[in-house]
């Protein structure tokens, strides 16, 4: 057989093979068609048209109206700042409170790890409402803190704790800490401790390896759980409807509003949007600046 | 005092110098656990208050529970609603999981990222927009709706569990069968499946937690026979406190509790 027909052969073989990879990659990535037809129905379509419909005013006619109205109005500004500090102190208060319990956990051995972890695992199972009643138990005017303080003395009369700033944040931190805790406590497990050794042998006291090798190792956890509680932050509703008592309105809260007392579909839907593009915003920011993807995504 | 003075890790702090950080773990831990578990005890009080410690224990915010048809229907509803959403999207998102793991096709990274928005997306958009979407199509206030929505919120979560889980399964067993002869499907079926079922299953639990304690949607599109039990609850919550939502409350962490230990012991029996 002349060498060149061989060859010949050989690439329609390895073209044969190519095609049939091909098509054989293609018929596995069409079993996530149903998860993607479902995600198309529930997300694609209605946010889609909410989007369309925030360019519509109340006249009914195609305007830029409802996102003029939201540079306009002084409202608006307050409740996306509401919105941004109440996002950003809830975060800054998990990464203060949540890192000691992260490394604490992290420092256990792997027998009694486990065991403490349950106390970071149950409030992760527990409906978010539940606890959210709780706080309210625990807070309200005739509350657990209130009925203590008075009967031992500490104050006389009983404070406000709840339906406020504070409560939506004690709430809010509280619903939090997990989605901080258990990414760090990952990210914590996976440091090298002999890096800590190394550093120790060279001379460093225990704190200055802590906060020199060790932190700097940890910060991908602590971006990718402030990132993960930031970005929920953005979007609560029940929390600070129930704690805030109406003193903090959010941007989620602002847009029920507007639907149940206006049904004005067009304002809420540029609110949403406004959300929606404020969250994207952030994620890309964060994995431009973080590389987000070997975080979330990379290799453990 | 050994214990006291051994160091604690593999630094050069002993135990004493660090006790500082395990009463602040201690104190942080509490704060975790106990706001969830004080509900119980006062569930079983006597008095028309909510009081703690209760002075009188009965069970009659119970009987008002049972009691009470518009909390033993939304419970009903909630309990359908929540299995029909694990029915939904574990095969979904198991399948999805699956097809991006060994496809490799370069798509897949949009595909992924498309159905994780779920995740990214505010809660409060799904829900307004699949009211107004569900409202044209006659949706609203039907468990098919409300299953819907809450399955997709599950597909991203299941899809995490199952990708993890692919990770660390020898992908080359699969292999070895379909040189032998089997196909796709069977490969997976008679291989792979057995192999990560304990991740499944996980998946599962999580899906079915993720549907019984979900808010939002539920506000907006279940509503009249059909209202989900956290539906009634965050009316109630913003009406009157009434103990009853105690008693719901305790229910509600004993199911999300045995479910949890559940998932732990699952865990357990992968790793072996």
């Amino acid at each position: 057989m002349p060498k060149s027909l061989k060859n010949y052969e050989a690439n329609l073989n390895s073209n044969a093979l190519e095609l049939a990879r091909k098509k054989e990659q293609f018929l596995l990535l069409g079993l996530t068609s149903p998860a993607l037809l479902a995600i198309c129905l529930i997300i694609v379509i209605p946010v889609g048209w909410l989007f369309f419909m925030s360019f519509f005013g109340t006249s009914g006619e195609f305007s830029l109206e409802n996102y003029q109205k939201m540079l306009q109005y002084k409202s608006y500004a307050r409740v996306f700042a509401a919105t941004f500090k109440v996002s950003i102190l809830t975060t800054l208060l998990c990464i203060i409170i949540g890192y000691p319990l992260a490394y604490f956990l992290s420092e256990l051995p792997k027998k009694y790890a486990g065991l403490f972890m349950l106390t970071v695992l149950l409030p992760f199972w527990t409906s978010l409402l539940v606890r959210t009643y709780a706080w309210l138990v625990i807070l309200q005017r005739k509350g657990l803190i209130n009925n203590f303080a008075i009967e031992y003395g500490l104050w006389e009369t009983p404070i406000k704790l709840v339906h406020n700033l504070n409560g939506t944040l004690i709430g809010m931190v509280h619903i939090m800490l997990p989605f901080l805790v258990l990414p760090l406590y990952g990210a914590m497990k996976r440091i090298d401790r002999q890096t800590i050794q190394a550093a120790a042998n060279l001379g460093a006291t225990p704190i200055q390896s802590f906060w020199q090798i060790f932190v700097p190792l940890s910060l991908p956890g602590v971006v990718a759980g402030s990132l993960i509680v930031f970005v929920l932050c953005l979007g609560f509703y029940v929390t600070p409807a129930v704690l805030g008592g109406g003193k903090v309105i959010l941007v989620s809260m602002q847009i029920t509003a507007i639907l149940q007392d206006q049904f004005n579909w067009g304002a809420a839907s540029a609110l949403g949007v406004v959300l929606l593009i404020a969250t994207f915003a952030v994620l890309a920011v964060a994995s431009r600046a973080f590389k987000l993807d070997n975080i979330m995504f990379g290799k453990q | 005092m050994s214990w006291w003075t051994t160091p604690a890790s593999d630094t050069q702090v002993t135990n004493s110098q660090r006790i500082w950080l395990y009463v602040l773990a201690s104190i942080i831990m509490f704060l975790l656990v106990v706001p969830i578990l004080i509900v119980i005890p006062m569930s079983f009080s006597g008095s028309q208050y909510l009081e703690f410690p209760p002075t009188s224990w009965s069970l009659r915010w119970y009987q008002e529970y049972l009691e009470t048809p518009r909390w033993v229907s939304a419970t009903i509803t909630s309990l359908e609603v929540a299995t029909l959403t694990m029915l939904v999207a574990t095969p979904l998102g198991t399948m999805a999981a699956y097809g991006l793991f060994v496809s490799g096709h370069p798509i897949g990274r949009l595909v992924f990222f498309v159905l994780m928005t779920p995740m990214i997306v505010p809660v409060i958009l799904i829900a307004i927009g699949t009211f107004y979407v569900f409202g044209k199509i006659g949706f609203v206030n039907t468990i098919t709706g409300i299953v819907l929505a809450h399955s997709v919120l599950a597909i991203p979560l299941v899809m995490i569990i199952i990708t993890a889980a692919l990770r660390t399964y020898d992908l080359n067993q699969e292999r070895v069968a379909r040189s032998l002869g089997a196909t796709q499907t069977r490969a997976f079926f008679a291989i792979t499946l057995p192999q990560i079922k304990f991740s499944v299953v996980t998946a599962a639990l999580l899906a079915f937690l993720t549907s019984f304690d979900e808010v939002i949607i539920s506000i907006f599109i279940s509503g009249g026979g059909n209202s989900t039990l956290t539906k009634q609850m965050f009316s109630a919550l913003r009406d009157y406190i009434d103990p009853t939502i105690a008693a719901i409350s305790t229910l509600m962490v004993v199911i999300s509790t045995t479910l949890m230990l559940g998932v732990q012991a699952l865990g357990r029996n992968e790793k072996d």
